[in-house]
């Protein structure tokens, strides 16, 4: 129990030390996408430091287990984790979108130690991880592949190609995580082009569904074992989230899907992730 | 006469039997593209994601990123137009060792019709930094240019026919990415063909010898990159280049030798092809020779630039 409960506040310190980060990239890069980088930060904290088979040393080790961000833009706090995890140096962060850097405007697996695959347009990191997964099926390795996908993206068609082939060759090695924050680039998704129902259609393509709230630990950490431990089926775990979570003024504002901080928005903003209590305001 | 779509899945089912690490993702094509052959052995290697081409390429993309190599295996319309971005920037971008294998290039899916023809992809594929492009002319070149392209760590596009097409080259054929293939020596025009449309150009070229013209022939299997030290070679021997592909005359070979010629030597030239124009429902050597590539054509229009200058 204690093990656990220690678990738990050190993913949200972690949390915390990631958003912060977050917005100082956002902040270094002038333009951005911070609300959908927030929307997933608790998702990949637990990821990368609760779940994935990973060694920053070896970037490359073969027996890694295998990260796809199909939503690219949401790679603020992903290189935030990077970084931490010792994949590069963190002063690399810094020179986001700008030249000569080592992390791009989207994830890019040639440039970006760490990145297991390159993603950014929409609806194809899934067919990526698909294709992962497959491989790692033909050798009979037990290695796993995560992915993550915005709510909007899965109006692209091609997702549901993916989903659909994933399925029928029962890919259990496969878990998908959708970051459904109820956002997308114009506007809310149910006004744009609602995928409601949005559970029954992945059960009707063959995967399991797991709900949960995609920013508290003690129901992402429970998710993603259930989901790495269901056979025959690959695994969708919906995750309601926030666009922007843990910084007031962003939070469902969805001017934050892509936009420049002010000098005085930063320092708000660093002032109020500096200031959660730790297990405050996260999970 | 021989089929390269057959010449391709015997080639990937002998890379398996030797032990290489292939994967043969495909688009419902496994029919088609002869994929049979490696199937009957290596079920496990050939991965049908059924009617889908843009996943296709993102398996195929995914799986390479695993260390093997993979053959994304559809036709050039779909590979080149439905799944464009994929290959763009899943494949070529990241340089992941993928072969894209296109079946009815060119006019070859004839009777099927426009939309199931590609006069488009040489000049699409051409734009796309890091894609190598590649078009065998017949059954030998095609068993033997798939083995060479699985050697080449990186992505590759390479074009197939449908039907049976006439042999050309036997087993001792010689390929290497980047090398124009020299068939026959000569001074008064150079003609530079590529793909299965070679057959008609060396029967085009036996004429124009019998009508007393010295015509010298280079094989162009590999369109991108191209061998720049042949075309310009032959430019200054000849003095005037005809080429010749079943493609659109804008952005393929024609495309490819005059952006060569113009920075390098430039000569008169002639660009044998579709006329920037769409076919139709036909034959294939139907539309061949409807289309601007009859064997008779070629030797007129190579007649008439010996004759203007």
């Amino acid at each position: 129990m204690k093990e656990e409960k220690d678990l738990l506040l050190y993913l949200k310190s972690i949390s915390k030390k990631i958003r912060y980060e977050t917005i100082k990239l956002a902040y270094e890069a002038e333009y951005a996408h911070p609300g959908p980088s927030l929307s997933i930060t608790d998702l990949l904290v637990a990821l990368y430091y609760g779940e994935l088979n990973i060694d920053p040393n070896k970037p490359n080790w073969e027996d890694r287990d295998r990260f796809v961000l199909s939503k690219g833009h949401g790679c603020l706090s992903l290189y935030a984790i990077l970084a931490d995890l010792g994949f590069y140096p963190a002063k690399e962060n810094l020179k986001l979108r700008k030249l000569n850097s080592l992390v791009q405007g989207h994830p890019d697996m040639r440039k970006t130690p760490g990145i297991d695959f390159t993603a950014g347009s929409l609806g194809n990191g899934i067919g990526a991880a698909v294709g992962i997964a497959i491989s790692f099926k033909i050798d009979k390795r037990q290695h796993r592949v995560f992915t993550i996908l915005g709510d909007g993206e899965i109006q692209e068609g091609i997702v549901w190609e993916a989903a659909s082939i994933a399925s029928h060759l029962k890919l259990d090695n496969l878990v998908a995580i959708i970051d459904n924050n109820n956002f997308q680039a114009s506007g809310p998704v149910e006004k744009i082009n609602n995928i409601e129902l949005i559970k029954n259609k992945w059960e009707a393509f063959g995967w399991i569904v797991i709900e949960i709230n995609g920013h508290n630990f003690t129901e992402i950490l429970p998710a993603l074992k259930l989901a790495t431990s269901i056979t025959s089926k690959p695994t969708i775990i919906i995750a309601h989230t926030i666009k922007g979570k843990g910084v007031s003024f962003m939070e469902n504002d969805n001017s934050w899907h892509q936009r420049q901080l002010t000098k005085e928005q930063y320092q708000l903003a660093l002032n109020e992730i500096s200031s959660y209590e730790e297990g405050e305001k996260i999970g | 006469m021989g089929n390269t779509r057959i010449a391709f899945g015997e080639a990937v089912r002998e890379l398996a039997l030797e032990g290489k690490d292939i994967v043969a993702v495909n688009a419902d094509t496994e029919k088609s593209i002869c994929l049979d052959l490696l199937k009957e052995k290596f079920p496990q290697r050939v991965i049908n994601v059924g009617i889908a081409e843009q996943n296709m390429m993102m398996v195929a993309a995914g799986i390479a990123s695993t260390g093997k190599i993979v053959f994304a295996c559809s036709y050039a319309m779909l590979n080149s137009m439905r799944a464009l971005e994929q290959v763009r920037t899943f494949i070529a971008y990241p340089y992941l060792n993928v072969k894209i294998i296109s079946g009815l290039s060119g006019l070859s899916g004839g009777m099927e019709g426009v939309t199931h023809q590609s006069i488009e992809d040489i000049a699409i594929m051409r734009s796309i930094p890091n894609m190598v492009i590649l078009d065998p002319a017949d059954y030998n070149a095609t068993k033997i240019i798939v083995k060479k392209a699985s050697e080449y760590k990186g992505p590759v596009y390479i074009r197939l026919g449908r039907k049976d097409n006439p042999d050309i080259f036997d087993k001792n054929y010689q390929f290497k990415i980047g090398i124009a293939n020299k068939l026959e020596e000569g001074k008064d025009a150079c003609i530079i063909a590529t793909g299965l449309i070679l057959d008609r150009a060396i029967k085009a070229v036996n004429i124009l010898k019998e009508r007393g013209y010295s015509i010298e022939l280079l094989e162009m299997p590999s369109i991108k990159p191209i061998d720049r030290e042949a075309i310009i070679t032959a430019a200054r021997k000849t003095g005037k280049i005809i080429t010749i592909e079943d493609h659109n005359i804008i952005g393929g070979l024609g495309g490819a030798v005059a952006e060569v010629l113009v920075e390098n030597y430039p000569i008169k030239m002639k660009r044998i092809g579709l006329n920037d124009t769409f076919a139709e429902s036909a034959k294939y050597p139907d539309l061949l020779d409807k289309y601007g590539l009859s064997i008779n054509n070629i030797v007129i229009q190579t007649e008439e630039i010996i004759i203007n200058s």
